[in-house]
């Protein structure tokens, strides 16, 4: 199929495009999304249906809106859109993300986040291994990846920066999250964890939250209260537990020189 | 606790001929030599000296000799100087042993094992002084065929070609980070890749934005840490190359200490001052060829395919299985990296243990890839090692389409290989992200130096060839019927592919 690169006249009203991605290949869809980024505000895309690195490489100011479950690599490299996936998202979500914003209405996969040193990802529900992996902050980018429900091993694994805070949402009667080794080789950055931790890595400490970490975690709460209409009351931030690393430099020892 | 270990080198100082100018004590980043005011005299601490030749070169009465301490323990072959020392040293620190440069073990250079073949009488040689002779190479996937078409009496080529990478000779400069090595290193290599017309790699430490404007002779490596990866650094480059392994240290990730990441690497790496730059040994999204294939496709779709995006590899046992599974994720060029490939710092067991020859992997790739029909869908370019002309010659007769220097290019800038790259004291101001030190790499001569070497090198291809017959690089690739081995057994020449001198 040859990729169009103009949107159809008739699908765009109001600066808002509209695109059925059913049986469309990525890299037409891609192709469609990327060409148009720059000459309408948003883009609604039904049937969305496994379609990979939807929003990957795109800068721009854009708002998208997936409708059905995109592919690995959504949002990859990405540097400013903002995306809201309603529906589930697979591995890979904002892989090495620069800037911008990922919301999903439903759960995602593995690697969510990995090495991503700014923007915004917010998760409804559970996602999965190796949440939050090499994040990194620098100068003025500080990324924040919220994960609402649980998550599997290696949490933060090689953490260098940002904030990851999961909120255990999905967990019943305060039942203790199973995912071991949390910030195993974390070297930067802070998690937020709401309830109780099976087993943590041996480079990080669980401290209790402090003042300055209710400043830095109730605007980011509301946040995901308000994407996906929660009361903020129900999520109280005494339950939390903040892990960091006990060194930016955990293998400083390891050598002989 | 006192340390057992002596000096490895002995500073010997001529009086007579020492005029006191300090060159050496201000030359020296090992503090090794200082002045004594009481006696009027240049003295040495040994054990500091690494042996890097600086102070020898900059003394301007060449009063200092260095040589290695004679004074040895009873070794033995099986217990030698090197492993009683290693064994005191972990001893005194329990730490893992840290070295720099290539593997310096006497493992076979199979090189030095194959010659080469040139014309008499029959197939008559061909003068590079007079003729032209070819050594222009493209690099990426080349079509099945070629579909012409003739419109209004013009030949019109109606395949469409994948994105090529062209260089004016078949030598690469290796990737080597900023960070491992120096912002003045990086500037030389950029301008010397652009004034000769081929590429140098970024290595996994981004790339300053000073560089940018050389971009067109610059790949860009995306590595597990992935620093310094933004839209702006994938775009900048003439191709994007997916770091996967590294010769010197096969299956294990990097760390950058945090003392070398200096404001300026903080702002290529994009983390903070002082922070360890950890890289993971894999990369957390790639298990299989699948997620490989996943991963070369992001970085395509990031980069609306225009450039090439490749793979590297340290070469391994399996490498011509995991190779044929490369190409097929969609590389579009290959880089093997042998056991003598080189790196600014690793644990000396694996740099010393780990991997294979690359003249074995290179050729088992090779075969392996024209058994499956797929090689025309990737080039080869090799590294570790690579010593000289006559090395590229034989890589290419083997079947790489070309050659990435690393420690070559650094010897030329000044580099004696006295291994303490890891140090990040680098006297010659190569391996160090120290500003000071940083200072003694003069970008403009250095780029020359690296110019030249090209040069000559690419001269010494060209005569080579033409000695064989042979006017093209082209023709050269693959073609092993002009290597044969010496000392080699049966199944070395079966691996390489070639035949026993004499036959």
């Amino acid at each position: 199929m040859k990729p169009s690169k103009r949107l159809e006249q008739d699908s765009i009203r109001d600066d808002v495009a509209i695109i059925n991605a059913e049986g469309m290949h990525y890299r037409d869809l891609n192709f469609l999304i990327k060409s148009n980024s720059n000459s309408v505000r948003r883009i609604d895309i039904y049937n969305v249906d496994g379609q990979r690195y939807i929003g990957t490489g795109l800068k721009s100011n854009i708002e998208l809106h997936l409708y059905g479950t995109p592919g690995n690599d959504l949002a990859a490299f990405m540097d400013g859109p903002t995306i809201y996936v309603h529906g589930d998202a697979q591995d890979g979500v904002g892989n090495t993300m620069n800037n911008g914003k990922v919301v999903v209405y439903g759960r995602a996969g593995d690697i969510v986040g990995y090495s991503m040193r700014g923007g915004k990802i917010f998760i409804r529900d559970d996602a999965g291994y190796r949440v939050g992996i090499h994040m990194k902050e620098y100068g003025n980018q500080k990324p924040i990846l919220v994960i609402g429900g649980t998550v599997q091993d290696f949490l933060g694994e090689y953490m260098a920066g940002g904030i990851l805070v999961v909120l255990g949402l999905t967990l019943k009667d305060r039942e203790t999250c199973k995912a071991k080794f949390v910030g195993t080789g974390m070297h930067g950055g802070i998690i937020y964890f709401r309830g109780q931790l099976s087993h943590t890595g041996k480079e990080v400490k669980v401290t209790e939250i402090e003042k300055d970490d209710v400043a830095v975690l109730r605007p980011i709460i509301e946040e995901f209260c308000n994407h996906f209409n929660l009361d903020v009351d129900t999520i109280p931030l005494k339950e939390f537990k903040k892990l960091i690393p006990h060194s930016t430099r955990p293998y400083g020892k390891l050598y002989a020189y | 606790m006192k340390s057992y270990i002596e000096p490895e080198f002995i500073v010997e100082r001529d009086d007579q001929k020492c005029i006191r100018c300090k060159v050496c004590i201000n030359q020296c980043t090992y503090d090794t030599h200082y002045y004594d005011p009481e006696d009027d005299v240049i003295r040495s601490r040994d054990e500091n000296c690494v042996n890097c030749h600086r102070c020898v070169v900059f003394c301007p009465t060449k009063a200092i000799t260095i040589k290695r301490n004679t004074t040895r323990y009873t070794e033995n072959w099986h217990w030698t100087q090197e492993v009683i020392t290693a064994i005191k040293k972990q001893a005194e620190s329990g730490g893992v042993i840290l070295t720099g440069m290539g593997c310096d073990k006497p493992h076979y250079t199979y090189w030095d094992k194959i010659l080469l073949n040139a014309s008499q009488v029959t197939n008559p040689s061909i003068d590079p002084l007079r003729e032209p002779m070819e050594l222009r190479t493209f690099l990426g996937p080349k079509p099945d065929k070629l579909e012409l078409e003739l419109e209004n009496g013009d030949v019109v080529l109606k395949t469409k070609l994948s994105p090529q990478l062209c260089v004016e000779t078949p030598i690469l400069f290796a990737a080597m980070s900023y960070g491992a090595v120096s912002f003045n290193v990086h500037l030389a290599l950029a301008r010397a890749a652009a004034q000769f017309g081929t590429l140098m790699n970024t290595g996994e430490g981004g790339l300053d934005k000073r560089l940018y404007k050389y971009g067109d002779h610059i790949i860009v490596q995306v590595a597990s840490g992935r620093f310094g990866v933004s839209l702006d650094y994938l775009n900048v480059g003439a191709a994007i190359e997916i770091k996967i392994g590294q010769g010197a240290k096969p299956g294990i990730g990097g760390h950058l200490p945090g003392e070398k990441v200096t404001v300026e690497i903080s702002r290529t790496r994009m983390i903070p001052v002082g922070t360890d730059a950890l890289s993971p040994a894999p990369h957390h999204d790639i298990y299989s060829i699948e997620d490989l294939h996943q991963l070369i496709y992001a970085l395509k779709e990031a980069t609306d395919y225009i450039k090439p995006v490749g793979v590297k590899i340290a070469a391994v046992h399996n490498s011509a299985a995991i190779a044929s599974g490369m190409v097929r994720a969609g590389a579009d060029f290959i880089v093997l990296d042998g056991v003598r490939g080189s790196t600014g710092a690793a644990p000396k067991v694996i740099r010393d243990n780990v991997g294979i020859p690359i003249e074995l992997a290179l050729a088992s790739v090779d075969q392996r890839l024209r058994e499956e029909g797929i090689r025309n869908k990737t080039s080869i370019i090799v590294s570790g090692g690579i010593r000289g002309s006559a090395d590229i010659v034989k890589a290419i007769a083997l079947g790489a389409d070309a050659v990435y220097i690393g420690t070559a290019a650094l010897v030329a800038i000044g580099c004696t290989l006295c291994q303490k790259c890891y140090t990040g004291k680098c006297p010659w101001g190569i391996a160090t992200t120290d500003p000071w030190i940083s200072k003694r790499v003069n970008p403009d001569i250095a780029a020359r130096r690296l110019v030249n070497l090209l040069q000559a090198w690419s001269l010494e291809i060209k005569e080579m060839m033409g000695g064989m017959g042979i006017n093209s690089i082209e023709s050269l690739r693959g073609n092993r019927s002009q290597l044969r081995g010496v000392g080699l057994t049966d199944t070395e020449l079966k691996i390489l592919g070639i035949k026993m001198a004499g036959e």
